[in-house]
């Protein structure tokens, strides 16, 4: 736990001397930085070619240019913060909220620019227009929460209301801002759809602090946060302040909303949010691993996806990261070690293996039980049996059965004889006997233990079976014991004449 | 303030846009799938620039068409991240969307020396103008009436949709408030599901060319919502919905016109003024609803622990 804190804090410390040692070797001047801009712009459209030479891309890649640097590393920055309170967002299935939220920094913008206009600013103070932007996400996120408390709709109808009407509200003070005779508000619809390019030092060093207090903030509320995510109940029985604590973390969204805003814009900072927290999650099953992935994936899109923008004439670099991080998502979906859709398939591939292979032993099993049986033999003697007897055993096809079987022969615990009998081999006997005990242990267990019908039995008991492990069925011994079983031979609890049974 | 012709148009189309929104938003509502509107209006971004660039011209009928497609892919697209992914469910809407989203921000701006393709107009729209694009003219009683091509459009979207609800009424209603039992009678779930995507992410493409996407969210959500506060039923939900669909398109254009004038303003955007009528209307029917109101609530529970 300690060792996390220190990890994540030490790795913050990395960033934030690499960011001051960006803005060191800087220059300061806003003109500067626009001319540097401008100069690489048209140095890019004059090129000609549609690919950029390898010294352009060198020069992206290594952050040789002032203002892909600042871009690159205040995106990345941005990325670790979003990485660490998505997450948080996401176990909590709140990851709409960021969206109604950031839509609801839009009239914010817009009145702040109103009143800083009004009394004498210039109106694009981004300090000021950030500060009423999250006045009125905070507000917007107060009346889903109320919505939702206080009426009968549903938490997505609460996010859908507070969603439009705030952005209608903001759509509406951008009109009025509009028709404002002296100010210039072209630079407010930035906050819509983003501009990252447009970035300078101030923003940045804004971006870096914001950036540092968030993960501080979920640093040491890291225990209180997890718990909030995981079992609400729990927290709840602990006393622990539930309403302050999803304020907190619904603050902490905001303020990473709201300071991405300016480059990726509201529409899309939601991807921010969600898109590598739900990646990473593909890969570990640990929070804090989670919470380090989910930065480390959000900071790689961020880096990949400014320096394509910055390679490319006119790709907004909003848009490019997103898809960036989308095409991450989509490969840890299929890739991930963890829950990944592929790992996924081939656990169940092998489970089903498993199982079809156990049902073919118990069932050869039981007919040698039973010939046993008819010749009034003391003991199962392991001799060849029809192929058409097992068939008839489950509701099995041909094709089936003849795939189980060859599976069966592959892995030595059979042979076939002559193509219509087979014959199990020591370990396969071995095999049968033990899948066959282990299903009427739990076969018994469940008639004596949790009064399931002997009729009805079977089929419960296939259900789980498959999957006792060694200490489960010693349990199970144990406890049957205790009832008066006899665990050393079961019969079949539910054969035809149990009368006749062997023991 | 001024009231023209025009004004009555600009209203006329914000009403039909609201109930054409508002009949598929009462079912998102019910099925607790509002941000599904949110998420497909978004999304359509990408069909409107692809069906633009195949064609090269901004006739309607190819951007509607793409934008229709991507509309239903997004719900497709969302379902099988949830389910594969075992993503939950509102993460998988965001991520759909947004990179949708970004696709089409980034298509728009590749084709933007082309053609005057601008995001904007998607987002808000520009109602104010649609009374422009006159499609008919007749004459009624000695006056001349110009019909705009919006209200013509908006008007058989209005139209489908009723006529959709109407004739698929029972098996709506039973699939959305209890899918096990519709699929027992032998009503695909599935089938009602995507069926009620395609009929939202048309009325979502057809309205937001005419008045633009924050309309149109507003509309999918905020009226049906309202009537759920007021009744139980849902043939008086539908009805209820509309009418307040219409109310917020009156109220909102008449405070685009009058509001910003006591702040000093000239008038303001009425796509956003709309919404946030819609918004007031709901704020008035979530405190003093007679059923289901804050109010309503406070007093019923005052008179419970009195007979207590």
């Amino acid at each position: 736990m300690n060792a996390f804190r220190y990890r994540c804090a030490a790795l913050m410390i990395f960033f934030i001397l690499m960011w001051i040692g960006v803005a060191q070797s800087a220059p300061l001047h806003v003109n500067d930085i626009v001319e540097t801009r401008d100069y690489q712009r048209q140095s890019l459209s004059n090129s000609g070619a549609d690919w950029p030479s390898v010294e352009e891309l060198a020069a992206v890649i290594f952050l040789k240019n002032y203002n892909t640097r600042l871009v690159v590393l205040s995106t990345m920055l941005l990325g670790i913060a979003s990485g660490l309170v998505g997450s948080f967002l996401l176990l909590r299935k709140r990851s709409l909220m960021g969206d109604a939220l950031s839509h609801a920094c839009l009239p914010g913008i817009g009145i702040l620019f109103i009143v800083m206009v009004s009394f004498g600013g210039s109106g694009k103070a981004l300090p000021g227009l950030l500060a009423g932007a999250s006045i009125t996400g905070l507000i917007g996120v107060g009346c889903v929460l109320l919505i939702r408390n206080t009426s009968r709709i549903k938490d997505d109808a609460a996010m859908g209301i507070v969603l439009s009407v705030f952005f209608g509200l903001g759509v509406a003070v951008l009109g009025m801002v509009q028709t404002m005779p002296a100010a210039s508000a072209a630079g407010l619809e930035s906050f819509i759809y983003g501009k990252a390019a447009s970035m300078v030092m101030q923003d940045a060093v804004l971006i870096g602090l914001v950036v540092l207090v968030c993960v501080v903030i979920c640093i040491l509320m890291f225990k209180e946060l997890t718990l909030l995510c995981f079992d609400e109940a729990f927290t709840r029985a602990l006393g622990w302040p539930l309403h302050t604590l999803d304020l907190i973390l619904l603050s902490l969204v905001s303020a990473v909303t709201v300071i991405g805003l300016q480059s990726v814009g509201l529409i899309l900072i939601i991807a921010f949010l969600i898109t590598p927290v739900a990646a990473a999650r593909f890969w570990t099953d640990d929070l804090r691993k989670m919470l380090l992935l989910a930065g480390l994936l959000r900071g790689l899109s961020g880096w990949m996806g400014s320096s394509i923008s910055a390679l490319t004439p006119r790709l907004p670099a909003g848009a490019v990261i997103v898809l960036v991080a989308t095409l991450l998502f989509l490969v840890s979906m299929f890739f991930g070690t963890a829950r990944g859709v592929l790992m996924r398939q081939r656990a169940q591939w092998r489970l089903q293996r498993k199982v079809g292979q156990q049902n073919l032993l118990r069932a050869v099993y039981e007919l040698q039980e039973e010939s046993a049986r008819q010749e009034e033999l003391s003991e199962i003697i392991n001799r060849k049996i029809e192929l058409k007897a097992v068939l008839a055993k489950r509701s099995w096809s041909v094709r089936q059965l003849r795939r189980l079987v060859g599976r069966a022969e592959h892995g030595g615990a059979l042979a076939r004889l002559d193509g219509k009998h087979i014959q199990l081999s020591e370990s396969g006997f071995g095999a049968a006997a033990r899948a066959t005990r282990n299903h009427r242990l739990w076969e018994t267990y469940l008639i004596t233990h949790a009064d399931v019908a002997p009729q009805h039995v079977d089929r419960d008991a296939d259900l789980v079976e498959h999957v006792l492990g060694s200490e489960l069925v010693e349990k199970l011994e144990e406890c049957l014991k205790e009832s008066g079983q006899d665990v050393d031979y079961i019969a079949n609890p539910h054969a035809h004449h149990p009368g006749e049974s062997v023991a | 303030m001024i009231w023209l012709p025009f004004d009555t148009w600009i209203v006329i189309i914000g009403a039909l846009c609201a109930v054409a929104c508002a009949l598929p938003g009462c079912f998102l509502v019910l099925r607790k799938m509002s941000m599904m509107g949110d998420a497909i209006s978004h999304a359509v971004l990408p069909g409107l620039a692809i069906g633009f660039l195949l064609t090269g011209s901004r006739s309607s009928l190819p951007m509607f068409i793409g934008a229709a497609v991507v509309g239903v892919l997004t719900a497709i697209f969302t379902q099988w991240i949830s389910r594969f992914g075992r993503v939950d469910r509102g993460a998988a809407m965001g991520i759909v969307f947004t990179s949708l989203f970004a696709l089409g921000l980034l298509l728009i701006v590749q084709a933007s020396d082309q053609v005057d393709l601008d995001p904007g107009c998607v987002l808000y729209g520009a109602v104010e103008l649609t009374p422009l694009d006159v499609i008919h003219t007749f004459h009624f009683v000695g006056s001349e009436i110009e019909v705009p091509r919006a209200a013509v459009s908006l008007g058989v979207v209005v139209l489908l949709n009723s006529l959709l609800i109407l004739l698929l009424f029972k098996e709506f209603n039973l699939s959305s408030f209890d899918p096990s039992l519709a699929t027992t009678v032998g009503i695909n779930a599935t089938v009602m599901h995507y069926l009620l995507m395609a009929m939202v992410a048309i009325t979502t493409v057809a309205s937001f060319e005419a008045v633009g996407s924050i309309i149109v969210i507003a509309m999918l959500v905020v009226p049906a919502s309202a009537a759920y506060l007021l009744t139980d039923r849902l043939s008086v939900m539908l009805g209820l919905s509309a009418v307040i669909g219409i109310l917020s398109a009156g109220l909102g254009h008449l405070g685009a016109i009058t509001v910003p004038l006591w702040f000093g303003f000239e008038s303001t955007t009425t796509s956003g003024m709309m919404a946030c009528a819609a918004g007031f209307l709901f704020a008035l029917i979530w405190v003093f609803s007679p059923r289901y109101g804050l109010l309503a609530r406070k007093f019923r529970r005052k008179g419970k622990v009195e007979n207590e």
